[in-house]
C-alpha cells in the first residue's frame, strides 16, 4: 500500500462524485449543515446534466439564499422580498423558451410574497418554484416565520408558537396543489442521500413540465436551520425528522397525468 | 400601422403609443383614472400582432416586479397607475432604480394623501422627481399637457430609459388621461430583436453571467456606486433638460406650470397680455432633470414668478432653488381634485404683482 501515491488514485477512473462545473468556487456563506448549500448544489447539476445553463434565468429571494448569484453560474435577477414569481412570470411571458425558477426561503413565500406565490400559481405560469421551509428567519436572526411549527421558540416567538394569538403554521404547497395553474407540488429534503437523489429526481420532472409548458411546478424542500433552531447540524436534523416531516410529510401531493 | 390621425383619450393614446413604439410588455392593474390604458391593450390584443405581452397583474406590487423581471431581461416594459397605486410601486420602483434598469412607469395623478379623489391633481410632484422610494436615486420624469405628448412622450421616454439605463416616469395626470384630442400616432416600430450585453437572457459560453442586483453589503463600493448614479444624474442634467417658453422675451412677470396648470397658464397668459400685463410662461416639460438654469437665467430679467400647480405647492421649491433668491417666487394651487379656471389664475397673478 506505501506505494500508491497521490496521482494513482486521481484518475477518471476512479472518479464517483465531483461538484458541477456550474458551482463556482466562491466560499458559501451558509452556516455549517445548513440544506441551503445542497439544495444549491442539486439545482445546479440538474442544470448541467439538462445542459440549461444557456437559456436558464434564475430569480433569487430576499432571505439567506439572497447570495446564490454568488454560487451557480446562470444568469440571475435579485428579486425584492416575496416579489421573485412575478418577476419570473414576466420572464417566463417575454422568453418562453428559457428555463425559469425562483429560489425562495419560507418568510419571503409564505408571508411577505404570499399574493405573488397564489397568483402565479394560479396564473400557471410556466417556472419552477423552488421553496426552501426550515420554519424560521434565517437571515435576520431566527425571528418566527409562518411555518413556524406551534410551540417552536424562536426570537420573536420567545415561548414558543401560541396558536391562538400568532395562527397555525401555513403548509404553502398543499394550499398552491389545489390552484388548477400548478401540475406538479412535491415536498422533500436533503438531510439524507436517498433524499437528495429524489430532490434531484423531481426537479429533472419540474425541467421537464416546463418543457411541455404544463403549468407552473412547485418544489418544496424542508430544511434545517441549525443556528435559528440554535441545535448542532446533526441534532436540527434529528429534529426535523421528529417534528417537521411528521407536519410537512414529504412526497408528492400533486402529479400531472403522463 | 401607418402614421395616423386619430381622436382619443390620453390614456388610450398612451396604450396605442406603447405597442407603435414597439414595447415588449405591459403589466398593470386597474385603477381610476387610468384604466383605459390596460383596457384599451387588453382590447387590442398585441400579442397576435406585436407579440408584445399584456398581463394584468394581482396588485401594484406585482406589475411593478414584474417590469423588474422584464427589464431585467432588456426587455421593453412598462406599467401604468395612478396616485396610490404609484406609491405601492415604489418598492420595485426603488430596485429598478437601484439594479440600473430601463422602463417607463406612468403615473396619471388623482388627488390624495390616502385614497383622496378620482379627480386629476399634481400632487405627486415631489414623489416623481425627488425619489419617491427609499434611498438616492432619480427617475427622469416627462410632464406632458396635451394627448399629443401622452403618446409622443412614450418613445421618448423609452429612448432615454435604455440611454441612461434608467427608470422613466411620464407624470401626466386625470385630466390629461381623460380628455380627448386629436393626436397623430406613428407607424408601427418592429420590437426589437437585440440581446443586451448587461442583460439576464441565459448565459452562454461567451460571457460571464449576469446578475441584475442592487444589493452590496460592501458599503465603500456601495457608496461608490452611489457615487456612480450620482454622476448619471448629472449627465442627464447636462444633456435632457427640455421646456417649453411663451412670450418670455419681453416679459415682467413669469407663469411657471407644467402639464394641464400649463395649458390654463397658457390662457391666463393671453387674458393678461389682453390687460397689458407683461407676462410670460415657462413650461417644464422634463420634470427631472428640471430647466434651472434657465429659470436662473429670466430671473434676471422678470420682476417675479408664480408656480401655479394643482397641489399644495410642490414644484414651486424647484422654481426657487433655481432663482436662489434672485427674483420674488410665489405659487399658486387648487388641490383635492380641483382645477383652477384662467380668470382665477389671472387674478392670483396681479395679487402677486401687488406684491
Amino acid at each position: 500500500m506505501a506505494d500508491i501515491t497521490f496521482n494513482d488514485i486521481i484518475k477518471p477512473e476512479n472518479l464517483t462524485y465531483k461538484k458541477s462545473r456550474l458551482m463556482t468556487d466562491n466560499v458559501m456563506h451558509y452556516c455549517p449543515g445548513c440544506g441551503h448549500s445542497t439544495a444549491h448544489r442539486v439545482l445546479a447539476e440538474v442544470i448541467e446534466e439538462e445542459d440549461l445553463q444557456s437559456r436558464t434565468v434564475g430569480i433569487t429571494p430576499v432571505g439567506c439564499s439572497v447570495l446564490m448569484y454568488n454560487y451557480i453560474d446562470v444568469d440571475f435577477q435579485e428579486a425584492a422580498h416575496g416579489r421573485a414569481p412575478a418577476l419570473a412570470t414576466a420572464v417566463k411571458r417575454l422568453m418562453p423558451d428559457k428555463f425559469v425558477f425562483t429560489y425562495q426561503g419560507d418568510g419571503d413565500l409564505a408571508a411577505i410574497g404570499t399574493a405573488e406565490t397564489i397568483h402565479t400559481c394560479n396564473r400557471g405560469e410556466n417556472i419552477l418554484i423552488l421553496f426552501i421551509n426550515n420554519g424560521i428567519y434565517g437571515m435576520t436572526g431566527g425571528q418566527m416565520a409562518p411555518t413556524t411549527l406551534e410551540g417552536m421558540k424562536s426570537s420573536t416567538s420567545p415561548y414558543g408558537r401560541d396558536i391562538a394569538t400568532m395562527g397555525s403554521p401555513v403548509k404553502m404547497a398543499d394550499i398552491v396543489a389545489m390552484l388548477p395553474g400548478t401540475c406538479f407540488v412535491t415536498r422533500h429534503s436533503v438531510n439524507t442521500a436517498g433524499g437528495v437523489r429524489k430532490l434531484k429526481r423531481a426537479i429533472k420532472k419540474a425541467v421537464q413540465y416546463q418543457n411541455e409548458k404544463r403549468g407552473t411546478c412547485f418544489i418544496e424542500v424542508v430544511s434545517n436551520c441549525p443556528s435559528g433552531w440554535k441545535m448542532t447540524p446533526v441534532e436540527s436534523n434529528k429534529w426535523m425528522e421528529e417534528n417537521m416531516f411528521p407536519f410537512y410529510p414529504l412526497g408528492d401531493i400533486k402529479v400531472p397525468a403522463e | 400601422m401607418e402614421k395616423e390621425l386619430r381622436l382619443m383619450k390620453g390614456n388610450e393614446a398612451v396604450a396605442e403609443a406603447a405597442i407603435r413604439a414597439g414595447a415588449d410588455g405591459y403589466f398593470g392593474y386597474p385603477i381610476t383614472p387610468q384604466s383605459e390604458i390596460l383596457e384599451y391593450l387588453m382590447e387590442a390584443n398585441p400579442q397576435v400582432t406585436t407579440g408584445m405581452v399584456v398581463l394584468q397583474a394581482e396588485s401594484e406590487v406585482a406589475a411593478i416586479n414584474m417590469v423588474y423581471g422584464g427589464a431585467a431581461c432588456g426587455k421593453k416594459v412598462m406599467t401604468s397607475s395612478s396616485s396610490p397605486g404609484i406609491s405601492l410601486k415604489q418598492e420595485g420602483i426603488t430596485y429598478i432604480a437601484g439594479a440600473e434598469l430601463p422602463c417607463l412607469i406612468v403615473n396619471v395623478v388623482r388627488g390624495g394623501p390616502g385614497l383622496g379623489t378620482i379627480q386629476p391633481a399634481q400632487s405627486d410632484y415631489f414623489q416623481a422627481t425627488k425619489g419617491g422610494g427609499h434611498g438616492d436615486y432619480h427617475l427622469i420624469v416627462l410632464a406632458p399637457s396635451s394627448v399629443q405628448e401622452m403618446a409622443d412622450f412614450v418613445e421618448l421616454a423609452f429612448d432615454l430609459a435604455f440611454k441612461y439605463r434608467n427608470p422613466t416616469m411620464i407624470l401626466s395626470d386625470g385630466a390629461i388621461g381623460q380628455m380627448m384630442e386629436k393626436v397623430w400616432l406613428k407607424p408601427q416600430k418592429k420590437r426589437s430583436e437585440e440581446i443586451l450585453p448587461w442583460a439576464t437572457t441565459g448565459k452562454p459560453a461567451t460571457r460571464e453571467r449576469n446578475i441584475i442586483t442592487s444589493l452590496d453589503l460592501d458599503p465603500a463600493r456601495q457608496e461608490k456606486f452611489n457615487h456612480k448614479l450620482i454622476a448619471k444624474y448629472r449627465e442627464i442634467e447636462e444633456n435632457e433638460v427640455r421646456f417649453e417658453e411663451f412670450m418670455t422675451e419681453d416679459a415682467e412677470y413669469l407663469f411657471v406650470a407644467y402639464g394641464t396648470s400649463a395649458r390654463i397658464c397658457q390662457k391666463a397668459l393671453q387674458l393678461a397680455r389682453d390687460e397689458g400685463i407683461k407676462a410670460g410662461l415657462l413650461r417644464p416639460i422634463t420634470l427631472f432633470p428640471y430647466p434651472k438654469k434657465r429659470l436662473n437665467e429670466l430671473a434676471d430679467t422678470v420682476k417675479g414668478m408664480l408656480a401655479v400647480e394643482m397641489s399644495a405647492g410642490q414644484m414651486v421649491e424647484d422654481v426657487m432653488l433655481s432663482v436662489n433668491g434672485k427674483t420674488r417666487v410665489s405659487h399658486y394651487g387648487r388641490m383635492g381634485g380641483m382645477i383652477p379656471t384662467p380668470e382665477e389664475v389671472l387674478e392670483n397673478m396681479k395679487s402677486f404683482i401687488k406684491g
